[in-house]
């Protein structure tokens, strides 16, 4: 029902942009002003939020990660996984960022022949994932070909590598084949086991369906109907100099691509998505436990008032002189 | 706001990373460049209409190489019926005869890299 919900909001997004954009004619809505309020409100959102975040205290290291804490000398320390300094904890974010540990770390538990529950280490949704990130990093830097001109030197390398295989023509690049199965493996993983049926929501499906439609819309731009990459860069290049021009002549599929894209970055900053940031903010990954080598004060802490003895004694001394007690200062 | 220095170098970062082509483009100063095609110096009339070579020039080779190689054949019928030699270098050359001016241009400017000139000669241009 949910993954209904979500496939409805996509197809009703499609519609949106092939009514605004082809019938109704409104390409500079959808060729330049919506793309430039998705482009605001994604850098915007994105530094509120990590500024947000920014600003809930940390009053403790977290120090349960799984691994033993430094401890004792004859206690083996596990550095990467509860390190207690900044090499640790590069080492720890490093992995977390690049190879996924955490999801690398995920267990399945099934019941297995009658009442006996079996753990079991669960290594898709860990591999599904990489393959997925890896590939939208690679076409998403890939695109700067749209935008910057002259072409960096980084990408014809990207497109080489990514074009190794050589198949057909305009070369079939792997990344494409590799989010299309990574994204559908990631949304039927969700649709078929009734457990993550149960617990999923229309927000987690209406990402990777949107995701699964700019790739589907990008690889038919690129090989099956084409559109007119001149003029798309003519635009790319245009909007981030701000100066946008519209050319004439950009097949409809072009401007579904680019609708979508510019709705999942609007999308961006206020769902799931923003994980891309929240990775690095996540306490239990970027903080080093150091709780039994430094101090930490809570900084939520009241204001304490405090009557020290000494004041105590300053206020009581006579009386405490007359009844004959023993005094610090006379 | 806790780890402040930090935060805030982590978001100069992610900032300058995805705004990269704005100022890569400044720094060029090429934004508005755009391709310009030298016309072809003979014939009034390719082998298809503009809008079907300029989007699917690479398919039409392509075939053509296939049937050229594969089965030797090496006439092209066009639609219209005139007969075309089925050949980059004698007949696509030979209207547009700089590479240079022509096909490079809109190559270099969407990171094409096509590998018909792994084998074939690029002409010299006579001046």
């Amino acid at each position: 029902m949910k993954a209904m919900t979500s496939l409805m909001a996509v197809i009703l997004l499609i519609l949106l942009v092939m009514l605004g954009a082809g019938a109704a004619n409104l390409k500079y809505f959808f060729g330049v002003i919506f793309p430039y309020a998705a482009i605001v409100l994604f850098l915007v959102g994105i530094v509120l939020r990590v500024l947000k975040w920014a600003g809930s205290p940390v009053p403790f290291r977290i120090p349960t990660t799984g691994g033993q804490q430094n401890s004792l000398p004859w206690i083996k320390q596990n550095k990467l996984d509860n390190p207690h300094n900044l090499i640790g904890v590069l080492g720890r974010m490093a992995l977390e960022i690049f190879l996924f540990r955490s999801l690398f770390r995920n267990t399945k538990t099934e019941l297995k022949n009658g009442p006996r529950l079996a753990y079991g280490s669960s290594k898709w949704l860990w591999l599904g994932g990489l393959a997925f990130h890896y590939s939208f990093l690679v076409i998403f830097i890939r695109h700067f070909k749209y935008f910057a001109e002259p072409v960096p030197f980084f990408i014809p390398i990207m497109q080489n590598l990514d074009g190794l295989l050589q198949i057909g023509l305009p070369l079939l690049y792997m990344t494409d084949i590799i989010i299309l199965l990574s994204v559908s493996y990631l949304f039927f993983r969700r649709v078929v086991s009734p457990q993550l049926r149960y617990f999923s929501l229309a927000a987690d499906y209406f990402p990777l369906l949107l995701i699964l439609t700019i790739s589907i819309s990008g690889i038919l731009m690129r090989y099956f109907y084409k559109v007119d990459i001149v003029a798309v860069k003519k635009l790319g290049t245009g909007l981030l100099s701000f100066n946008p021009i519209l050319p004439e002549g950009i097949g409809l599929l072009f401007y579904v691509h680019l609708f979508m894209v510019s709705v999942l970055i609007a999308y961006f900053p206020f769902s799931k998505l923003v994980h891309m940031a929240g990775v690095f903010m996540s306490p239990t990954r970027n903080l080093a436990n150091n709780n039994r080598m430094r101090r930490h004060i809570n900084p939520w802490n009241p204001d304490v008032k405090v009557h020290t003895y000494e004041e105590y004694e300053d206020e009581f001394r006579d009386v405490m002189k007359d009844a004959g007690m023993p005094l610090d200062k006379e | 706001m806790y780890d402040a220095g930090k935060v805030i170098v982590g978001l100069v970062i992610f900032l300058a990373l995805l705004t990269f082509p704005t100022w890569y483009n400044v720094a060029t100063g090429k934004a508005t460049y755009v391709p310009e095609l030298e016309k072809a110096v003979k014939g009034d009339q390719c082998v298809a209409d503009t809008e079907y070579m300029r989007a699917e020039h690479m398919d039409l080779l392509n075939e053509w190489r296939d049937k050229v190689v594969r089965d030797g054949e090496r006439i092209h019928t066009a639609p219209d019926g005139t007969k075309y030699n089925m050949s980059l270098t004698m007949t696509c050359l030979d209207c547009h005869s700089n590479k240079a001016n022509f096909c490079d241009k809109c190559h270099d400017y969407l990171s094409v890299d096509p590998y018909c000139y792994d084998c074939h000669i690029i002409p010299e241009v006579t001046k």
